[in-house]
């Protein structure tokens, strides 16, 4: 099977995705996946989609030539794309306005989802207020102190935030939280999946929402260079943004794929969300993948400044795109990510999320080992006004 | 035939349902589950559920996540879960055993180095939580090489088109899980439960234990006139929970009695 036309139709990419829940779930996925086939094969729904992603969300998001940064950095050219600029500041909107199109095309009137960083919570909070949908976000106890100005966004937009303080009160513990929801209200509540993992369907249904920003690179970075870029880089915590740019790009023999992980306080001290770089396969959450676990199979915590890449696995496509080689993968470190974070605010008068800043970090160490005709494409996944609190606390300044 | 497949002949030629009551390996502490294995054994249940704890039980309740949480605190891994079943066969031989947990500790062992490790440690069936039968090729196939049951669940939501599915992977027996929801969710309808059970019996010549809403004699006897079996999971570590430690063996065991009067109750 060729690498775009995966997964199989058990959800599987290689040996990774599949279905790994309880019984108790297989139905709802199965009447999902069923669903799901009937509506992207549906000229009404799509258009639907399209029109959404245009008029709401403001798409599409431009291509953006950082000049000055370039110049900086020395070497290859570096453009942006701009998936900051999307309504909610971050591209987890492209989903939600999908998988809540879906919800209601199922007849689901609550929706469900986990947030980290809360982007996700405020994309599904968003458009279940868009949609007239009752919503509950699931996030951990520490998160909701960490992200504190997204739990309000999320409260004025009427969703009902349940902070969970079990496990490690992080990312993982909300998504064990609202699959536990999800089981016990299956037939009225639709899960909105914040990333492209998860179990089958959703890897590949949040990947085919999110390719709407690689679809735009291919024709908007030969319009502004003339021909396709030489590197594409992404950040990665589940993945979605990455897989979004990076699918597109797959038959593109020519364009390397970098996706970046998050290196926390450095792989070699076990501080670290760098699942792909450090971790093992393994099964959590529904799918199989790289994990970050312990001797025993237990999964390990996590570490990370940015919350949204504070997660122990990774979508199972990435594992795919690792093994067989088309993608690379590479952790930055949260010290070089706050440095590029500066960077692009001094360099560029844009205030990036910390999760897309790693990205940038990786672009950094890339540019000066290549030609000033070449080309990097970095997905600028998020804006940073949610991550000014913990800039500031780790540069030491009261805001 | 396998243990489980002896002690459900042997309980039907006495006319009996099987009481499964469930606990986590390592709660409250490493060296008092096979003590409370015997003590359950004691009180009189037919086969032990033993649960390998997991930091990310998905499908557990607040009250089996606890005990996870807590065996996990003490240190408590799929290894020590093997050496502890074999600890509790040095002296009892006839208690079937169990495993119950999450796909992940038993990939990280490797599926083949589980099944002969599980073996030697004389455990009998074990239940993959999180492991359906699309993803149990393979995996049923190298647990029945060895002589272990693996166990599979069917819920309310499983159409009647999947239960030949489930059925013909499973062995031992099958464990209808009567509620939607995690485990220690609410109460219990056991009309509906008794339809969904005699539609799976059509498919399915294996034993049925029902878990999920037990928490009572009166609902372990409600459930035994409609199962071959009845499960307990979170009534029990929620005792093991409150209990003092020094106290445990002694509620459990008592707890563990009145749901058996409850079970053979049914039988008369």
């Amino acid at each position: 099977m060729k690498l775009t036309d995966l997964p199989d139709s058990r959800g599987h990419f290689g040996p990774y995705g599949g279905i790994f829940v309880a019984e108790t779930l297989m139905a709802a996925l199965e009447e999902l996946r069923v669903e799901y086939d009937k509506a992207r094969n549906d000229p009404a729904f799509m258009a639907e989609f399209e029109y959404e992603l245009k008029h709401y969300v403001g798409r599409p998001s431009p291509v953006y030539h950082a000049r000055r940064l370039s110049e900086q950095y020395g070497g290859a050219q570096i453009y942006l794309k701009r998936e900051d600029l999307n309504h909610t500041g971050a591209h987890k909107i492209n989903n939600t306005i999908g998988q809540a199109l879906l919800a209601r095309r199922m007849g689901k009137k609550r929706v469900i989802a986990e947030t980290g960083a809360g982007q996700h919570g405020v994309a599904s909070a968003t458009v279940a207020a868009r949609y007239g949908m009752e919503c509950v976000v699931y996030m951990g106890a520490e998160d909701v102190i960490r992200q504190a100005p997204n739990v309000f966004r999320m409260k004025l937009l009427g969703a009902t935030v349940v902070p969970v303080s079990s496990g490690s009160k992080t990312l993982k513990d909300a998504l064990n939280e609202a699959m536990r929801d999800w089981v016990t209200n299956v037939e009225s509540t639709f899960y909105i999946l914040g990333t492209a993992a998860g179990p089958h369907p959703y890897p590949m249904l949040v990947r085919d929402f999110q390719c709407v920003i690689g679809r735009e690179c291919l024709v908007q970075v030969p319009e502004l260079t003339g021909r396709q870029p030489d590197a594409v880089i992404a950040c990665v915590g589940g993945g979605s943004n990455a897989i979004g740019i990076f699918h597109p790009y797959i038959p593109y023999d020519g364009v390397r794929l970098i996706g970046v992980e998050a290196g926390g306080s450095g792989v070699e001290t076990g501080k670290h969300a760098a699942s792909l770089s450090a971790g093992t396969p393994g099964v959590l959450h529904g799918f199989r993948s790289y994990l970050m676990q312990d001797e025993n199979g237990q999964i390990i915590e996590t570490h990370s400044i940015s919350a949204g890449l504070d997660y122990p696995g990774v979508g199972p496509e990435h594992s795919y795109l690792k093994d067989t080689g088309r993608a690379e993968y590479v952790p930055v470190n949260d010290d070089e990510a706050m440095a590029a974070f500066h960077d692009l605010c001094r360099f560029e008068g844009i205030i990036p999320a910390l999760e897309s800043s790693h990205a940038v970090a990786h672009a950094k160490k890339l540019a000066p080992t290549m030609k000033k005709d070449q080309i990097i494409l970095v997905n600028l996944s998020g804006r940073g006004d949610k991550d000014i609190n913990t800039v500031a606390k780790a540069t030491g300044l009261t805001l | 035939m396998s243990r489980i497949g002896q002690t459900f002949t042997a309980l039907k030629a006495q006319n009996r349902k099987a009481l499964i009551p469930f606990i986590t390996a390592g709660d409250p502490g490493k060296g008092l589950t096979v003590p409370l294995m015997h003590a359950l054994v004691e009180a009189g249940v037919d086969i032990i559920e033993l649960g390998v704890p997991f930091s990310d039980p998905m499908a557990d309740g607040p009250v089996i996540q606890r005990a996870s949480e807590r065996a996990l605190a003490n240190k408590v891994g799929l290894k020590d879960v093997l050496a502890m079943t074999a600890e509790f066969r040095k002296t009892n031989t006839t208690t079937p055993v169990v495993l119950m947990g999450y796909a992940n500790p038993v990939e990280h062992m490797g599926y083949e180095a589980f099944a002969q490790a599980a073996k030697a440690a004389g455990v009998d069936g074990v239940l993959t939580v999180d492991i359906p039968p699309e993803e149990a090729h393979g995996v049923a196939d190298v647990f029945k090489a060895h002589g272990i049951d693996p166990i599979f669940l069917l819920s309310p939501t499983t159409p009647e088109s999947r239960v030949e599915q489930v059925t013909a992977v499973a062995g031992g027996f099958i464990y209808y899980v009567s509620l939607k929801g995690v485990t220690g969710s609410a109460s219990l309808d056991t009309g509906e439960v008794a339809r969904k059970l005699a539609m799976v019996r059509a498919h399915c010549s294996l034993p049925v234990g029902v878990g999920f809403g037990i928490r009572d004699a009166a609902t372990a006897e409600a459930v035994a006139r409609i199962a071959d079996a009845v499960v307990v999971g979170s009534r029990i570590v929620h005792e093991i929970e409150t209990a003092p430690e020094n106290e445990v063996i002694n509620r459990v065991k008592h707890l563990v009695q009145d749901l058996r009067r409850g079970v053979d109750a049914a039988s008369k």
